[in-house]
């Protein structure tokens, strides 16, 4: 099986390609990446054309006008299956991914049960291949039932195919127990992730602590609650030269805490989310439970250091944190509200603003979804390098849409941009060289 | 004049005209309550159901004698006798109450939010009476009614708010309700239970800016500065008009969030000696149910300037106002 992406303007942050390129995809490899060449392929062939994909021929995607990017990879995803079927399946949640011009997505451990043994690991692999429409990498857990008491079996959790350990939704209170995870995990070559957020100061909040919480009446979760968690996990990235990655940074201060480590030579990564740097506190008004999540939506002074930190690479990558809930998790009075939105599907268009506010190039943007988050977990993924996998995605950066929730391939709709109109959306997605959207 | 509301959810909503109407309106229904015949043929055939989540004695007891002055059918439920243990969402619980035909839901429910959650669900008129930190609206009306009544004004008087600001409902509705009607308000506690903000929640998000354009009383827009929490308690008292002391949650000593009721007493309460600071006049108030001795010393409780129990009083003509008026009700229709 041959295909060719013809004519489109291929960006390829970690190649440094960013210009008129033809894409040769063979086996699904990519083949050859070389400078546009009108003259060479017959566009006569329409794109999915049966008798030309049975004789085994070139098929051709015509990418004029749009952009060719590795495919988007987002490492932090939950896809709430083995047990929590009714907000997402592994199967909708790929579905969804695609749809958002994701070729790859690494799923947290706190599902049910947890994935802390390596039957679980596989149970989630097995579904992939069997359903999902893209590469799905399980993260393991840190701690056996992401108590935050013992070790899971993290050896046997990397041997079934876990790229990562992370308790995430839930922080490793004890310190000693990060020490220890961060220690046993680099001796398997694994990357802990960490959900930095100390919950004796979080005490509980069900949202950022400041005006806004204080006029409705809610507790508030301050920033420090994240910054000291992300200083005290550095700390122990340092004593023990662990690779550490820090999941969903929403502060100005883990931004510093982040630039400042790496400045050292520290090796640690971290990412932050679109609703961290798209959304304020204010987003809460009116009870607005489309709007909680964990860690809370900040303040603007928070957005706009997120903003630099991605900028200046403190902030290695944007990753969604996609997390579905169903209606009846949303739809209760505030402080029981489930915590967390639905991210896979607009991603990509809010990430797209950053360069129309001219904080990203669009080489930056895409290196931040790609090259970037697969190197944070070790994923040998995110290029377009001759002889990798043809994870591909074709964006159409100028097509304007509106989110309608009810048209989100994700099983649920749980988003705070209902309405919001969007710039950028893939129109076609490969993975391993397999047209998937 | 009427009051074009369903819900009365909170004081952050209402303006100051609206606030004036629900005082005249509850001055008019205290008239009534001093005849010998109590009670109005108003809301003869309606139903208003008293939805408690949380304890309450005084509260509900208000509610439920106001709705029974106006001929109101009056059921009160509470949690612990409700379906919410049987694992029922808030949402059906309100939905079954308004299928049996309620007119009037009051709720009180531990989670801020949870009235105007309920209000966006149901035909019936919600009344908030108390959610969670949040507010506690028909507690600052009848605070407004008894200031007025005493002081013959609200606008430029100096109150004093003191004690837990941030767990306080009760703060939070008379911060709003002070400040629209033109008084300086000035809060004082623990620093641990003076949330971040508080000071700027009146001016949060342009509301101030919008009143303004509005045009409306344009004269008693609050000045960012009528709200501002004072670094001592000498501050917070000297020349006060009103002295408003919290109830302390005592369970919270285990929070760290001060460390015994003796140091609390002794640093954040109002007594014998420091009511002197306050101008000669001031009245004292508390929303109740008091800690004596905590917050508020017996002598000063019970003493010539505490106006504790006249708020009590005024609850009722309050909420009898409230549920007049959200019936569609006019002021000026009130039998004389």
């Amino acid at each position: 099986m041959k295909l060719l992406i013809k004519g489109g303007r291929v960006i390829d942050p970690a190649n440094n390609i960013d210009g008129v390129y033809d894409v040769f995809v063979e086996d699904g490899k990519i083949a050859a990446v070389a400078p546009h060449d009108p003259t060479l392929t017959p566009t006569l062939y329409p794109s999915g054309h049966k008798s030309l994909r049975e004789r085994g021929e070139r098929e051709v995607i015509d990418a004029t006008g749009k952009i060719v990017v590795p495919g988007l990879i987002d490492i932090h995803v939950h896809l709430r299956e083995p047990g929590y079927e009714w907000k997402e399946t592994i199967k909708t949640g790929t579905a969804a991914a695609v749809a958002g011009g994701f070729t790859s997505v690494v799923c947290m451990a706190n599902t049910s049960p947890v994935n802390d043994e390596p039957s679980v690991t596989e149970y989630i692999l097995k579904k992939a291949r069997e359903e999902g429409s893209c590469n799905v990498f399980p993260i393991g857990a840190i701690s056996k039932g992401l108590q935050g008491e013992v070790l899971a079996n993290i050896g046997e959790l990397k041997e079934a195919g876990c790229i990562a350990v992370s308790d995430d939704g839930r922080p490793v209170m004890n310190a000693d127990l990060m020490r220890r995870a961060l220690e046993y995990a680099s001796g398997f070559g694994l990357t802990v992730i960490s959900h930095a957020e100390d919950l004796t100061l979080a005490r509980g909040g069900a949202m950022n602590e400041g005006v806004t919480a204080t006029r409705l009446g809610l507790k508030g979760i301050p920033n420090a609650a994240e910054d000291v968690m992300v200083a005290r996990d550095i700390a122990l990235a340092e004593l023990t030269g662990a690779r550490l990655h820090i999941a969903h940074v929403s502060t100005k201060g883990a931004v510093r805490i982040v630039r400042n480590a790496k400045a050292r030579g520290t090796k640690v990564t971290a990412e932050t989310a679109p609703h961290y740097f798209t959304l304020t506190e204010e987003a809460v008004d009116g009870y607005n439970t489309s709007a909680k999540m964990s860690p809370p939506l900040r303040t603007k002074e928070d957005v706009d250091a997120i903003k630099e930190g991605l900028r200046d690479g403190t902030l290695d990558c944007i990753a969604t944190d996609h997390a579905p809930h169903d209606p009846d998790s949303k739809d209760v009075e505030f402080p029981s509200a489930a915590n967390g939105i639905v991210g896979l599907e607009t991603s990509l268009p809010l990430t797209l603003r950053l360069v129309e506010e001219g904080v990203l190039t669009l080489s930056q943007a895409i290196e931040r979804m790609t090259v970037n988050p697969a190197k944070a977990l070790g994923l040998n993924k995110g290029t377009l390098s001759v002889g990798s996998d043809a994870d591909i995605a074709v964006i159409d950066l100028d097509d304007e849409w509106i989110v309608e929730p009810l048209k989100l391939r994700s099983k649920s709709r749980n988003t705070p941009f209902a309405g919001w109109k969007m710039k950028g959306r893939a129109v076609v997605t490969l993975v391993g060289g397999k047209r998937v959207l | 004049m009427g009051l074009s509301k369903k819900d009365i959810l909170d004081i952050e909503s209402l303006s100051s005209d609206e606030i004036r109407l629900i005082l005249e309106a509850a001055e008019s229904f205290k008239e009534v309550l001093g005849r010998d015949i109590k009670k109005v043929p108003t809301l003869r055939g309606k139903t208003v159901i008293n939805l408690f989540f949380e304890a309450s004695t005084r509260t509900r007891t208000s509610f439920e004698i106001a709705a029974k002055r106006l001929s109101a059918d009056t059921i009160n439920i509470s949690a612990s006798a409700s379906s919410v243990q049987k694992g029922e969402t808030l949402s059906d619980t309100v939905r079954n109450i308004e299928a049996m035909n309620s007119d009037v839901i009051i709720i009180r429910h531990p989670a801020s939010g949870a009235p105007h959650f309920i209000a966006k669900r149901l035909s019936a008129s919600v009344i908030n009476a108390g959610d969670g930190s949040h507010e506690h609206p028909s507690q600052a009306l009848l605070d407004l009614m008894t200031i007025k009544e005493k002081k013959g004004k609200i606008e430029g008087l100096k109150v004093a708010v003191i004690g837990d600001i941030a767990h306080s409902r009760v703060a939070r509705s008379n911060i709003h309700g002070l400040t629209k009607m033109g008084a300086k308000v000035v809060l004082y506690g623990p620093k641990t239970l003076i949330p971040k903000g508080i000071d700027r929640i009146r001016d949060e998000g342009g509301r101030m800016k919008d009143e303004v354009k509005k045009g409306s009383d344009s004269s008693l827009i609050p000045h960012p500065s009528s709200l501002s929490v004072a670094s001592s308690m000498e501050e917070a008292l000297s020349d006060a008009d009103v002295i408003m002391m919290l109830r302390i949650q005592l369970e919270r000593q285990g929070q760290s969030l001060f460390p015994s009721v003796r140091e609390y007493s002794r640093f954040f309460g109002l007594n014998g000696r420091n009511i002197s600071l306050a101008k000669e006049d001031a009245v004292i108030m508390h929303p109740g149910p008091m800690n004596r001795g905590v917050e508020i010393s017996s002598d000063v409780a019970d003493g010539p300037r505490s106006v504790i129990l006249d708020q009590v009083n005024n609850g009722i003509a309050v909420r009898m106002a409230l549920l007049y008026l959200l019936a569609g009700g006019h002021k000026d229709a009130i039998a004389h």
